[in-house]
């Protein structure tokens, strides 16, 4: 038995949950390494504005981290709530990932709990440097047992199915799945970069808005860097990506590039607008699609011509692919010049529009997460368990999923307005001017 | 003890861990939005952030925990009560949402906004009433399978009057609870107002919980006949319990032993939590689903507690460590040390 509009709802509602999570959950795996690397530079260097910089990154990270956490437990919730034949199923074979997070979680929670009030507690630097460690490990950890849980819905293994009944389970195997090294990783990486590009979109900001401090500039060129290594990291692994998708579910791939025929010398598609089984005003690049997907110009690509109606992904794909990747090469453009500007003294990296090209690095990085996670997510419709069981079959039979749609858009039409405002007034109205002026009453002479 | 018990087991004390930490946590936001709106908030407001601040997360994971192990080791548990509790549960979800980023918002940002403080003081009381009626929907009657699909008979549990009792009971604990925690928490703060004042709310909550915890045990003979006779065998749990419940409500009479008497309130509800656990063995959810037709393959469940035992490990010495921090560390507690970030 299947309700149509309950399995509409349950699409949209978990679609609705999930993007305003992992706005949240992106910034909540990054910025603790962001914390950390900072710590670690202000206790190496001792220099007290990196250690200035990580207490007042991880006082706004609590604010996101709220919201996270609460957004984290109701998608938790929703997940049995809106698939429980999914569920059902998932918890017989995926059941050790699931709760290995929690355990992540648990672990950061509490860590995170003593690092925020703990602060100038303990007489070394380094001994509260050391409490970030769990708190980082434990962040990246939850990323990635949950995304081991969502390689599996894109490649389940680790059972086998006998006259409908799943035996013979193997949860390490359904863990250890061919989805999971690539996802696992562009997931962490791109994590990491967004984080990075997003607070220096803030160091960027209180530049453009006057702020001539020094704090602002060591953050900037610190936050770059460590920008560019992940946003070139992101498209190493991005690049591994394409290659399983070509091995394990090439309709994502030829969906993603309108690649309609079955050929080899494929080439890569960008841009452009899709008219029937025409594709207009787009760039191609000869042979890219071919080397992408396998590492060779000549090689032969599977197109949308071998598959059957029904098991062809939303071709719209095709532009989340686009921004994602667009954006990706952006930022690591933006990222090197300021790093390699910086060290030949290129001036215009200084400029106003440089900056409000860093500004915008932020939010386009969080474009990028989004247009990722709907490419990947759409692109493996129709399936809940690719090749298992279709979306429609997980979905609840429930009734009132509309209702709860609204419910849900109107909590977290407050959280987000309540997180930005709250994490706007904590930094307009105590800048780090204010803040070194503070501290340096409180501690005295040796500080600048 | 076969797998399945040790898995129910296992999932039971994590929720029983929810059920008093959360319980300290919800009174307590109940108490300082009480006390803002009777002008006594300058007593309490300080004692119960300085406890709360950094452990509400930590509260949070102890619900995930349970509800990510129950569909781990039961994984029938998601197909029924995933689609019986699409809407007691999302609403639930929203009050956590809206207490889950209170102490976020509030300590880094909206100080003293009086709107949110209420809308969480009673966010808080809501909550454990929204999730109590799922034990009343586990003793079963309210569930019917139509077509092979479990739906909620919405009107019979709304005006039954057993599900009520489970809702009255939930409050009348959470309030209990709380104050005899905070009780002394104040206390060891040499806080004397504050101490006198939860002192006063502990002895007033605990005549209601005992009459609502008699209330179920009166209606359960008509309503679930079979867990009331199991319940009836136990006796000697639940006179165990309310021997621990006389003593502590002594205790706190006579000012002695503040410390004593939170010990002795954890062991009478655990004792009680247990007993009642223990009475509905062996179901899940009355009639249609026991441990044991639920239970995931012998692999995943030794998988799974392979798994909490190394994550025990890791979690019993930082659980000692924050406890120590926060709640046996002098300076701290008392308010001479505000390291906060």
């Amino acid at each position: 038995m299947i309700n149509e509009s309950a399995v509409f709802w349950s699409r949209a509602l978990t679609e609705l949950t999930l993007s305003f999570h992992i706005i949240y959950a992106t910034i909540g795996v990054g910025v603790p390494l962001m914390i950390m690397l900072a710590q670690w530079t202000g206790y190496k260097k001792n220099d007290e504005h990196y250690i200035l910089m990580a207490r007042r990154w991880a006082r706004g990270f609590v604010i996101t981290v709220a919201v996270g956490v609460v957004t984290g437990t109701a998608i938790g919730l929703q997940l049995s709530l809106l698939w429980p034949n999914f569920m059902q199923l998932a918890g017989q074979t995926i059941a050790l990932p699931l709760f290995l997070e929690t355990f992540a979680f648990f672990f950061e929670a509490i860590f995170l709990g003593i690092y925020l009030y703990t602060w100038d507690r303990f007489d070394s630097q380094k001994k509260h440097m050391l409490l970030l460690i769990p708190v980082a490990v434990g962040a990246s950890m939850s990323a990635v047992f949950i995304t081991i849980v969502n390689a599996f819905m894109n490649a389940p293994q680790g059972f086998d199915i006998v006259d409908g009944e799943l035996v013979n389970i193997q949860p390490l195997l359904a863990m250890f799945n061919p989805a999971m090294p690539t996802k696992v990783a562009h997931v962490l990486v791109t994590a990491y970069m967004t984080s990075a590009f997003v607070l220096a979109a803030i160091a960027g900001y209180r530049m453009l808005r006057g702020s001539k401090h020094v704090y602002h500039k060591k953050s900037l060129l610190l936050l770059m860097k460590i920008g560019l290594i992940f946003s070139i990291a992101a498209a190493v692994i991005g690049d591994f990506s394409g290659k399983y998708l070509a091995e394990y579910q090439p309709e994502k791939l030829a969906a993603a590039e309108w690649h309609f025929e079955t050929e080899g010398k494929a080439s890569l598609v960008l841009f452009g607008v899709l008219d029937g089984e025409e594709v207009k005003y787009a760039i191609k690049i000869p042979y890219a699609l071919s080397i992408l997907a396998h590492f060779n110009p000549n090689a032969e690509v599977i197109g949308l011509d071998q598959f059957a109606e029904e098991d062809i992904p939303p071709l719209y794909i095709h532009y989340l692919f686009d921004i994602m990747v667009s954006i990706g090469m952006f930022m690591v453009l933006v990222s090197l010049l300021y790093v390699v500007g910086k060290a030949r003294g290129w001036q215009f990296i200084h400029s106003r529009w440089y900056r409000w090209i860093i500004v915008a690095g932020g939010p386009l990085s969080i474009i990028a997460i989004e247009a990722g996670w709907w490419l990947a997510e759409v692109g493996r419709q129709p399936w809940i368990l690719y090749g298992l069981m279709r979306t429609p079959e997980g979905a609840t039979t429930s009734d009132h999923v509309d209702l709860m749609l609204l419910l849900f858009a109107g909590v977290y039409a407050v959280l987000a307005v309540g997180s930005i405002v709250v994490l706007v007034r904590m930094f307009k109205k105590n800048p780090i001017e204010r803040e070194i002026e503070e501290r340096h009453s409180e501690k005295g002479g040796d500080f600048l | 003890m076969t797998l399945e018990i040790l898995g129910i087991s296992v999932l039971w004390i994590f929720l029983f861990g929810y059920v008093i930490v959360a319980s300290i946590d919800f009174g307590a936001g109940f108490f300082n939005a009480y006390s803002l709106l009777i002008g006594k908030n300058h007593i309490l407001t300080n004692i119960i952030k300085r406890y709360l601040s950094p452990v509400w997360e930590v509260t949070n994971v102890f619900l995930v925990f349970f509800f990510v192990g129950i569909v781990g080791f039961f994984p029938q548990t998601a197909f029924y009560y995933g689609t019986i509790l699409l809407v007691p549960v999302s609403i639930s979800l929203v009050l956590l949402a809206i207490r889950g980023s209170y102490y976020a918002f509030e300590s880094y940002g909206a100080r003293g906004h009086i709107g949110y403080t209420l809308t969480y003081g009673v966010a808080g009381l809501l909550i454990p009433a929204s999730l109590s009626v799922v034990f009343a929907i586990a003793g079963g009657g309210y569930v019917d399978l139509i077509d092979g699909q479990p739906v909620l008979n919405y009107w019979t549990l709304y005006t039954s009057p057993f599900a009520w009792s489970i809702v009255v009971l939930s409050i009348a604990a959470v309030l209990y609870i709380s104050s005899v925690f905070l009780t002394w928490y104040a206390h060891k703060a040499n806080d004397i107002e504050a101490t006198k004042l939860m002192r006063k709310y502990a002895l007033v909550w605990a005549a209601p919980l005992m009459i609502s915890a008699l209330g179920i045990m009166y209606e359960m003979k008509s309503i679930n006949p079979e867990s009331y006779s199991h319940m009836v065998n136990l006796w000697w749990m639940f006179a165990i319990s309310a021997v621990l419940f006389i003593i502590t409500v002594v205790l706190i009479m006579m000012r002695k032993k503040y410390g004593l008497a939170v010990g002795l309130l954890i062991a009478q509800f655990a004792v009680a939590f247990f007993a009642y656990g223990i009475a509905q063995y062996p179901y899940l959810l009355y009639p249609y689903l026991t441990i044991y037709d639920g239970f995931t393959s012998t692999q995943m469940a030794i998988a799974l507690i392979i798994a909490f035992i190394l994550g025990l490990c890791l979690l019993l010495p930082s659980l000692y460590l924050l406890m120590k921090l926060f709640l046996f560390n002098k300076n701290y507690v008392t308010g001479k040390e505000d390291n906060h970030a």
